[in-house]
């Protein structure tokens, strides 16, 4: 029988003790032979409700465990067995708590039930979004298939309105995708030949045909839910000392009461009847399961919650130690930065400097080449034709243009020693973090072009709210000296460390370990190491599979703000179960004395029932609070 | 007279109590089965107040399920948790309810009910 029929039957047969009780206090006629009713109907709620606890706490007792249904069981059996021994003896009986205690355990585990479904619906609500069915494009005819036969390479096709069925490349058309539910993004993204989609994203307004690039589990999304579950069913350290008192809680509660009925009736002289009240209430209230519940249940919330905002926390234990971060690392290319070095400034004749430079730069394969080229696309330059190129190695591209020698890279290139005015321009230039190139002709510098990789946009704010959190900022980089700095102090940085060998990150941050607490926030597969020694790895972007196999935090979108709302989350969700255990805790440590009769001089006392009433509502409302995660505020 | 018996009685139970659940108790570690000459192995868990056997040894490489049979009528036990593997399946009261284990990896898994009150072992090797 479910928990929901066995607790409105055993509230439904508990209705006329309840009429007794009241009838009582208020003075109305009383039922007649109430105490026979009473033992009657406790009988069946006993057999039909309540059977199940004694059950289990006996399966339980002879595996030398006890838990919850101990309690329960031993705390209604008392009452009830008690009850019907004073019945024969004409004595006072306390049926209606052996009663009250299942229906309010059982109220207590209903409302738990329903909660904790509504506490888990994040993984459900994500594999929601999978798409059933693919149009699949075979020999120039479109078929619908389910999306497990689709394979990998196979050409397939969406409409306007339609879901992406797997992650795949664009080969043909053009259209918006709405990509909120698996990133985050809240802006529809427009896509073309070439472009990524995500399996589960929302395709608005054109036809797309793309190729499936990654099936079944290893779509983003299946590695998404993966993480998340995984995440879900994981513990935070702070919850082995819960488990610990859970352990021994249950034995020990049933040793107190034994201890307590027997000083209440042996050295208190208080009647039978008075000191197996105050045992049994005491049984009944110290219940384990608040305890229990108080770390998983704000995980699932916060952890999910998380991932709606295309935000993954890897587990409990990364969610705890976010929120003791003291030094946030960061890689600079392409983490603080855009990753892509672009031309800032031009200086001399811009358009003859910018065609020379590109016509030469086009020839040539250095990194920095492709951003001078894309500068003059820009500007829609025609190219001249180069000959007797050449590559030297270090120093630049030399090559004929029309008739005159060229050459773009260091200003030693000019067969004139460089002149003031010049060498003041490129100091200039260098001062804020541009490497520079020189332009010359027929062996005089001509102009000069500026080049960065520019802070992301948000970079600052940012930085800014990390210091206000407390934080030390760093910046990991294998730039030079000038151009880190310069960066960081654009962004706000604190601390900058150069000149880092790839793989020397890893080294670096467990340095920064030994001050406190460490993070590090990297994108690459060269910042996996990193990523795995910080004892916080903030993975940016959709980027690698290495990153988000490493990461113990990934960022689903490629947002800087994120890793602020991530900590956030991250404290926030840590803070709730936190307070939960502690209630929990403090719950037992008062509802216990009190159900023991410690205060009964002063007319504080707990019955069987209210205890059972009050076991109940911890539970649930450690529940209710970690529900409430789901509201708190998270500002970026 | 009475008080002292009573009082007899309660010490009695109490250290009872104490040496029932804190006493050792060791439950003997079960050794799963292997069928299809080697190709799979299988072991059966009843629940029940707990999990018997409470520690399952599986040899590592093989494809391991582990059948989860809950006679348990109780909420406790109706979920079951592998923390590291990231299970967390609910077990139908009386149904086989089957599990699949990676056992590529040697070293030993802890599993517990959804609320970490019952504890059990896997180990691989």
């Amino acid at each position: 029988m479910s928990i929901k029929k066995r607790f409105w039957l055993a509230l439904l047969l508990s209705l006329p003790m309840l009429y007794d009780m009241l009838a009582m206090l208020l003075a109305w006629p009383m039922l007649p032979n109430g105490d026979w009713i009473a033992l009657v109907l406790t009988t069946l709620i006993m057999l039909i409700s309540g059977r199940a606890f004694i059950q289990s706490a006996w399966a339980a007792f002879l595996h030398h465990h006890a838990n919850m249904d101990t309690l329960v069981a031993v705390g209604t059996l008392t009452a009830y067995l008690y009850s019907i021994g004073a019945l024969m003896h004409h004595q006072g009986v306390f049926f209606e708590s052996a009663a009250y205690i299942i229906v309010f355990v059982l109220l207590g585990q209903y409302l738990e039930d329903k909660m904790r479904t509504q506490a888990s619906q994040a993984t459900t609500k994500l594999l929601e979004l999978q798409a059933r069915q693919a149009t699949v494009i075979r020999n120039g005819q479109t078929s619908e298939i389910p999306i497990e036969e689709v394979e990998i390479g196979d050409r397939l096709l969406t409409r306007p309105g339609e879901k992406i069925a797997t992650d795949g490349r664009i080969v043909k058309g053009h259209s918006t995708v709405n990509e909120s539910m698996i990133t985050g993004e809240s802006m529809p993204i427009e896509k073309q030949a070439g472009d990524l989609v995500i399996g589960g994203t929302l395709n608005q307004t054109g036809i797309l045909e793309y190729t499936a690039e990654k099936v079944g589990k290893d779509t983003m999304l299946a590695q998404i839910v993966e993480i998340v579950r995984h995440a879900q069913s994981s513990h935070a350290p702070i919850q082995k000392m819960a488990d610990r008192i859970a352990d021994v809680f249950v034995p020990i509660v049933l040793m107190i009461a034994i201890a307590v009925f027997a000083i209440w009736n042996v050295f208190l002289d208080a009647t039978l009847t008075r000191s197996l009240t105050f045992a049994v209430s005491t049984i009944v209230i110290a219940c384990p399961c608040a305890l229990g519940i108080a770390t998983p249940t704000a995980l699932m919330v916060g952890t999910g919650r998380a991932a709606k905002m295309g935000i993954l926390i890897k587990n409990g234990e990364v969610l705890e130690t976010a929120s003791h971060i003291k030094n946030i690392a960061f890689d600079k290319t392409g983490t603080l930065t855009q990753g892509q070095p672009v031309v800032t400034d031009v200086i001399g004749d811009p358009k003859q400097v910018l065609t020379l430079a590109a016509a030469l730069e086009s020839l040539s394969e250095h990194p920095l080449a492709d951003a001078i080229v894309k500068a003059a696309q820009k500007q829609a330059i025609a190219l001249p034709d180069v000959t007797e190129f050449l590559n030297r190695a270090g120093q630049g591209v030399t090559g004929q243009i029309n008739g005159h020698q060229v050459f773009v890279g260091k200003p030693q290139l000019a067969s004139q020693p460089l002149d003031k005015e010049w060498q003041d321009q490129i100091e200039r230039l260098q001062e804020v973090g541009k490497t520079t190139a020189a332009v010359g002709q027929d062996g005089l510098i001509i102009g000069l072009i500026a080049i960065q990789d520019a802070p992301k946009p948000f970079a600052k704010p940012v930085i800014a709210r990390l210091k206000q959190q407390g934080m030390h900022t760093v910046m990991i980089t294998g730039d030079n000296k000038r151009a880190a700095k310069a960066v960081a102090k654009q962004v706000g940085i604190d601390e900058v460390i150069a000149e880092v060998m790839p793989g020397d990150k890893a080294q670096q941050v467990k340095k920064l370990q030994q001050s406190g607490v460490t993070a590090f926030v990297g994108d690459g597969i060269n910042d996996a190491p990193a990523l795995a020694v910080a004892d916080v790895g903030i993975a940016m972007g959709s980027g690698t599979d290495v990153a988000i196999e490493t990461g113990g935090i990934v960022l689903v979108k490629n947002s800087l703000k994120d890793v602020v709302k991530a900590l956030v989350i991250a404290k926030k969700t840590f803070a709730r179960i936190k307070l939960n255990l502690f209630w929990a805790l403090i719950y037992n440590l008062i509802g216990i004395p009190i159900a023991a009769g410690v205060f009964a001089h002063w007319g504080l006392v707990l019955s069987p029932a209210l205890a059972g009433l009050a076991m109940a509502f911890s539970s649930a409302s450690v529940v209710a609070s970690s529900l409430m995660l789901n509201a708190a505020k998270i500002d970026d | 007279m009475l008080k002292v018996m009573i009082l007899l009685i309660a010490v009695i139970l109490i250290v009872a109590i104490g040496w029932w659940f804190f006493g050792h108790h060791q439950e003997k570690a079960m050794t799963a089965r292997l069928n299809n000459n080697g190709q799979d192995q299988k072991v059966r868990i009843e629940v029940n107040g707990g999990y018997s056997p409470s520690t399952i040894v599986l040899k590592k490489g093989v494809p391991a399920e582990l059948d989860f049979y809950r006679k348990d009528p109780s909420s406790c036990l109706e979920r079951v948790v592998f923390p590291e593997q990231g299970i967390n399946e609910q077990l139908p009261q009386n149904q086989l309810h089957q599990i699949e284990f990676d056992t590529s990896q040697a070293g030993e898994y802890e599993f517990a009910c959804g609320m970490n009150m019952f504890h059990g072992k896997v180990i691989v090797k």
